[in-house]
């Protein structure tokens, strides 16, 4: 299992399109993925948990993968979190 | 008679077409089924999915030619809220475990749903609840076996009304015979209100549930100036509105055909009407309608939505192409208005309690003095391509213009260094939205070259108003007294000075202020394109004369409220 906590980088929160675009991302790999964040986790398979979960730019929270492809998927997540999700 | 807020100009006429949920799901809340039935009820409910699946990739195929590409989004997070395993598994354990039939299960998931958005301490997330509204009606009218209300079936002029139109309505909708829409729900900037002003139908929104009265098939008058909604229309009262309706087609065809004459009054005064861009191939859009020019290049999305700072190569080009499209015709470019409302993330902007009095525009600027350097420098050489304006927002005093200048001064010897080629006469203003500079504004323009009044923000500080807060927003007005008194301080103290004043805030695109702000001298009018022509007709409809008599009288009036009153009694005289 492999964890790993970060900063929101999106400028307007989690809204409904980088949230799309991440449950499209985390659906290509085996792992199971999820996000906790004010001790509440859930899955990356839902919209609706990760919006709900209501974690506004500049906050921080942490991403669980846990899996054959951990850390590719891990490798990835980084890379949208870190990078890709300022764009969007 | 119906009110509501009016979303969208216009008069139309026709039947009531009445959106109604066919389905009446009150009666599936509660009904229960025998457990034998429950792999059955979750057999109809997966299939109900799919089919819902299936619907939404058709009509996000239908919408491709009428809505935005970000529009079209809808529909993919649409999808995946109906394939959403959390939402899947609230429905399927209601079936277990309370033996409730699918219909009743997803009307109860729907609800919980929804209120966990509606928890949320965030405007944008609780709209959310009403994408997961429209994501279970269109489930339930798979299971019910119900058609949804088919608008491409109109065979009539037809008024919709409807609690809320969703995207998929509006796309499958015939729209040569729909002349309006009067909804229950929504603002300005709801879907049905943008889709009303894309068609160029009238539109209210927000009418509440007292249009549930209205009955398929009853004539109806639409009114989207006045914001109102009429059944029944007496004889007298369908013969008026239908020479109203006449008038604004044909006021609609001269103002379109206005493109090429110039904004000048009946007696001659020639009058700047030009265009507010947020980015440069929008400069365009100002040529089509009509416009002289640019009076407010807003430059905050080049620094949005990305990495890292723009580089002054990037921006060059921005401003350049502008610049060349505009030719000889006047291009105002803002340096970087940011904070208040809008946020980036690659300036370090501590969180205010209030933003809006906080660190923003110039006062970031003056402190990131190479990140301000980088754009003058970016303006300045594209100032050899046409004829490119500076202006500073946010100015509150003397010191401030002269520290920008100080700035912008080195940007120039930065590049006389280089022997980069750039306009040296290039000319520096400011816009005028704090109260301070107003005061000030004799002050200030003995060292501007040009005023642009912001009444957005300068209504907003003077009457300590914040109009998004829906207690007092009717305390926001542009004609108050006091806040019209500035105005004309500004423009006076500016003509005494020898140098333009311009207006670059909504109060500039209504054309019922055009003839008060032209008596009381505004120079030049900047707006959003769209409005240009509208403005035109009113400056070309009246005589400087009788604009300065007007702005005289109303400047003499104590009460606020009155001056609407004369206005558009005005108005309504021409």
């Amino acid at each position: 299992m492999l964890t790993k906590t970060f900063v929101l980088q999106c400028p307007v929160g989690l809204h409904a399109r980088p949230a799309s675009i991440l449950i499209s991302e985390a659906e290509k790999f085996k792992s199971d993925i999820s996000i906790k964040y004010n001790s509440k986790e859930v899955s990356l398979k839902s919209i609706i948990g990760v919006m709900t979960l209501g974690i506004k730019t500049n906050e921080s929270f942490e991403l669980i993968v846990q899996g054959e492809d951990e850390e590719q998927a891990m490798a990835r997540l980084e890379i949208f979190f870190n990078e890709e999700i300022k764009d969007l | 008679m119906y009110k509501g807020i009016a979303a969208s100009r216009g008069i139309g006429i026709g039947k009531a077409f009445v959106v109604k949920e066919k389905t009446d799901t009150t009666v599936y809340r509660e009904k229960k089924i025998p457990d034998t039935e429950v792999d059955n009820e979750i057999t109809r409910f997966t299939k109900a999915v799919e089919a819902t699946d299936i619907y939404y990739d058709q009509v996000a195929e239908k919408s491709k030619d009428v809505l935005s590409e970000s529009e079209q989004q809808v529909f993919q997070a649409y999808k995946l809220v109906l394939k959403d395993p959390i939402f899947k598994d609230m429905v399927t354990g209601s079936i277990r475990d309370e033996l409730l039939c699918a219909e009743g299960a997803v009307i109860k998931s729907v609800e919980l749903t929804k209120s966990m958005f509606l928890a949320l301490n965030d405007e944008y997330m609780r709209q959310r609840a009403d994408d997961i509204d429209n994501v279970g009606k269109q489930i339930l009218i798979s299971l019910t076996g119900s058609q949804s209300t088919d608008l491409s079936m109109l065979t009539e002029d037809s008024i919709i009304i409807a609690e809320d139109l969703t995207p998929a309505d509006t796309v499958s909708m015939n729209r040569k015979f729909v002349k309006g829409f009067a909804v229950e729900k929504g603002g300005e900037t709801s879907h049905t209100a943008i889709i009303a002003r894309t068609m160029e139908i009238p539109a209210l929104v927000g009418c509440g549930d007292k249009i549930r009265d209205i009955s398929h098939g009853d004539t109806l008058i639409i009114d989207g100036q006045e914001g109102i909604l009429i059944a029944k229309p007496t004889p007298d009262e369908l013969k008026n509105y239908l020479e109203k309706q006449k008038q604004y087609l044909e006021e609609l065809e001269k103002i379109k055909a206005l493109k090429n004459e110039p904004g000048r009054t009946l007696d001659g005064k020639n009058v700047h009407l030009v265009g507010n861009i947020a980015k440069p191939e929008e400069a365009k859009e100002v040529l089509e309608k009509g416009g002289d020019g640019i009076g407010l290049f807003r430059t905050e999305f080049l620094y949005l939505n990305r990495k890292e700072l723009p580089s002054e190569e990037d921006q060059f080009k921005a401003y350049k192409e502008v610049a060349e499209v505009m030719k000889d015709r006047p291009c105002i470019i803002r340096t970087l208005d940011i904070g208040g409302d809008k946020q980036s993330a690659l300036i370090n902007m501590p969180k205010e309690d209030n933003p809006f009095m906080g660190y923003r525009a110039i006062r970031i600027c003056l402190k990131e003095k190479e990140m301000f350097k980088t754009q003058l420098r970016a303006i300045l050489r594209a100032s050899a391509y046409g004829n490119l304006k500076i202006m500073f927002p946010m100015i509150s005093c003397l010191e401030e213009l002269r520290a920008a200048k100080e700035i912008l001064n080195e940007a120039k010897a930065e590049l006389d260094e280089k022997n980069i080629p750039y306009n040296r006469d290039i000319q520096v203003g400011i816009m005028i939205e704090i109260p301070s500079a107003a005061m000030a504004a004799d002050i200030l323009a003995q060292e501007a070259d040009f005023f642009s009044i912001g009444t957005n923000d300068l209504c907003q500080y003077t009457l300590a108003v914040d109009r998004m807060n829906e207690n007092i927003s009717s305390l926001y007005n542009p004609l108050n007294i006091g806040v019209l008194r500035l105005i004309k301080r500004v423009i006076d103290c500016a003509h005494e000075f020898g140098i333009m004043v311009g207006m670059c805030g909504e109060m500039a695109s209504n054309p019922e202020y055009t003839s008060l702000l032209l008596g009381l001298g505004l120079d030049e009018f900047s707006m959003v394109p769209a409005s240009i022509p509208h403005v035109k007709q009113a400056v070309r409809n009246t005589t400087y004369d009788d604009a300065v008599n007007l702005a005289e009288e109303i400047l003499s009036v104590n009460e606020s409220d009155k001056i609407k009153t004369i206005l558009r009694g005005k108005l309504n005289a021409h």
